[in-house]
């Protein structure tokens, strides 16, 4: 009885309900030919940030939803891909070599710092281990804004990707399907390819014989112990192997942006983000934090957009056009958070999975 | 004896604060042998096996497995080296399926819990194996529930099948049939009597009920205020004046 069968390329791990699945179906069909199906720069600017938040947020859910580890340091490792391709491209090295070595280079101390902090919180109560990777974000903050020779300082770094990846660069002549394949387009390419195969590959460490052993010290640590399992080392390569995937997300965002600073990759408001996007589409089901991540990704560009209509379509009115002024956007993303929570607490693909389960 | 003995305790100690919860226990335990460890609440009877498999450091004294000593080390090392260990407070991953529980213990006996690119849905050699445990608990139709839906006897028997996939040469079983219903029991003591007898396992047995004790030990041991206070077989000791005061006003189940 091999349940994986067809299911193989995902590991295995069905999502559970067809409302999932044809939602992460939309999602893939929609990122895969964003450049063809919404040509605009926003538009193809938000799907490259919903490929790159997906794998942000789904390795945090290795940690959080998996693991059951409580993280704030893990913007710290996006930063640490991030500045890893940004600091040699700054420095005039506009090469391939750079671009990955810089990614390598990042995702390897990205996961020896997470091994380090796990390792060194061996055995502390959880909430202390929480605290100690908010210090050490904290202190890589500080480092960040204040070593400008290396980092830019807030200013952060600006620079060039290598030409083919350049807005200015031409794959061919004409059009196809009415669409230039630029650099930039590429570069959206470069971007959906790597994060579908770091998304996929994440989906086979939690359903390997390792991932089974996150899922035991989840549910219980204690038990996990008595069976064998020396789960701090454990904890620890799973910390390490999340911090290393989502130091390569930050390699994709600075490709995206050509750009890095700790406005963009370090700050807590993405700290805050991706735990929505993990709680939002249900923790522990890697497929719910991609959903989550789309959801507020689109929240973020669009929010406000739709608010400043609402805002003109209701002007005459004085309380109900001053809620939907764009700049309540954040109350509206807020109450819709609050309402999430409340309603649907093990997140869209947790609360999905168990009506199934009670159905049957 | 002392040379045959797979497992020994030498005076184990340990205290929390100024309680002393187990005292200078010194007791040596023989593949084939089902021990008994009987007392009232209190007396030290979990503590003591928490010292024995690790999830307690002791305070003093020594634990000996096959001639090594390994009071120090921890649980997870002790697990392997072939301490398996049943709890009393039903101790499951209750959001996990019930074949999913028993799987795990099976991964950890193999010594594969850090084998990340293969599918653990994969391994069907290992499943099949934990599947063949959750039948002789009489399981097998709960396979794909969660632990947590299972009612409290059932959860003993998971307990008990988490056990046996661990296949451990030392069997420390807690109370396993506390709680559970009385046409239940059977299929747990039956269990343990086919682990005796196999004849070289070693079972540890921590047991309220005296006809349980009566039935399957080899051997009692009594705990009281944790120092050891008896040792002897089981009809003697049951019939001694310090059992028979230790008991007295705690529960007697008959």
């Amino acid at each position: 009885m091999n349940r994986i069968g067809a299911w193989r390329v995902l590991s295995g791990d069905r999502p559970g309900h067809p409302a999932v699945s044809v939602l992460l179906l939309m999602l893939l069909f929609a990122l895969a030919f964003a450049p063809f199906l919404f040509p605009g720069t926003k538009s193809l600017d938000a799907a490259a940030r919903i490929c790159i938040f997906i794998v942000l947020a789904a390795s945090y859910d290795m940690l959080l939803g998996y693991t059951g580890i409580v993280s704030f340091a893990h913007t710290m490792f996006f930063a640490f891909g991030a500045y890893g391709v940004a600091i040699p491209l700054a420095a005039g090295n506009v090469g391939w070599t750079a671009v990955i070595g810089g990614t390598v280079v990042g995702a390897l101390l990205a996961a020896l710092v997470a091994a380090a902090v796990a390792l060194l919180s061996l055995r502390v109560q959880k909430i202390f281990f929480s605290m100690i990777t908010l210090a050490v974000a904290s202190l890589a903050q500080l480092v960040a804004t204040q070593w400008r020779d290396l980092t830019g300082g807030e200013d952060g770094l600006t620079f060039s990707l290598p030409s083919v990846l350049s807005p200015a660069f031409r794959l061919f002549a004409d059009p196809i399907l009415g669409v230039r394949i630029t650099g930039r387009v590429l570069t959206y390419y470069l971007i959906f390819f790597v994060a579908l195969a770091l998304f996929v590959l994440m989906l086979r460490i939690v359903n390997s014989a390792f991932g089974s052993v996150l899922k035991a010290i989840r549910e219980n640590e204690f038990r996990a112990e008595a069976l064998g399992y020396r789960t701090v080392v454990y904890r620890t390569i799973a910390s390490a192997l999340s911090a290393a995937i989502a130091a390569s997300a930050g390699g994709l965002m600075a490709l995206l942006l050509r750009y890095n600073g700790p406005a963009v990759t370090l700050s807590f408001d993405i700290m805050v983000d991706i735990l929505l996007m993990v709680v939002i589409g249900g923790m522990g089901t890697l497929y719910g934090p991609a959903l989550g991540a789309a959801a507020i990704v689109m929240a973020h560009t669009y929010l406000q957009g739709v608010l400043e209509n609402g805002h003109a379509a209701l002007a005459g009115i004085p309380l109900l056009a001053a809620m939907v002024h764009p700049d309540r956007w954040l109350l509206w993303l807020g109450s819709l958070f609050v309402l999430i929570v409340y309603f649907l607490p093990g997140g869209i693909v947790g609360t999905l999975r168990q009506r199934i389960a009670h159905a049957k | 004896m002392s040379a045959a003995a797979v497992l020994e305790t030498r005076d184990l100690t340990i205290r929390f604060g100024g309680q002393v919860a187990v005292n200078q226990v010194s007791c040596a335990f023989h593949p084939g042998t089902l021990t008994a460890i009987v007392g009232p609440n209190g007396a030290g009877k979990t503590t003591y096996f928490n010292l024995i498999s690790g999830q307690l450091r002791a305070t003093a004294g020594e634990v000996w497995l096959r001639g090594q000593r390994i009071e120090t080390l921890p649980a997870p090392v002790r697990a392997r080296r072939g301490l398996g260990r049943a709890f009393q407070l039903t101790n499951l991953f209750p959001g996990l399926s019930v074949l999913e529980n028993v799987r795990l213990a099976v991964q950890g006996r193999a010594g594969e819990g850090l084998s990340i690119l293969g599918l653990a849905g994969d391994r069907t050699a290992l499943t099949d194996r934990a599947a063949g445990y959750l039948h002789r608990v009489r399981l097998g139709a709960r396979a794909h529930d969660h632990a947590a839906a299972l009612n409290h006897g059932d959860q003993r028997k998971l307990e008990v099948a988490i056990l046996l996939a661990q296949e451990p040469e030392i069997f420390m079983f807690d109370e396993p049939t506390a709680g559970m219903s009385v046409d239940e029991v059977p299929v747990i003591l039956d269990l343990i009597e086919e682990i005796r007898a196999e004849g070289n396992k070693t079972i540890l047995l921590v047991e309220h009920k005296m006809d349980v004790v009566r039935r399957l030990a080899d051997r009692v041991i009594v705990l009281h205020q944790g120092s050891l206070v008896a040792d002897g077989l089981p009809a003697e000791v049951v019939a001694s004046p310090i059992v028979q005061e230790a008991y007295l006003g705690v529960k007697r189940d008959g």
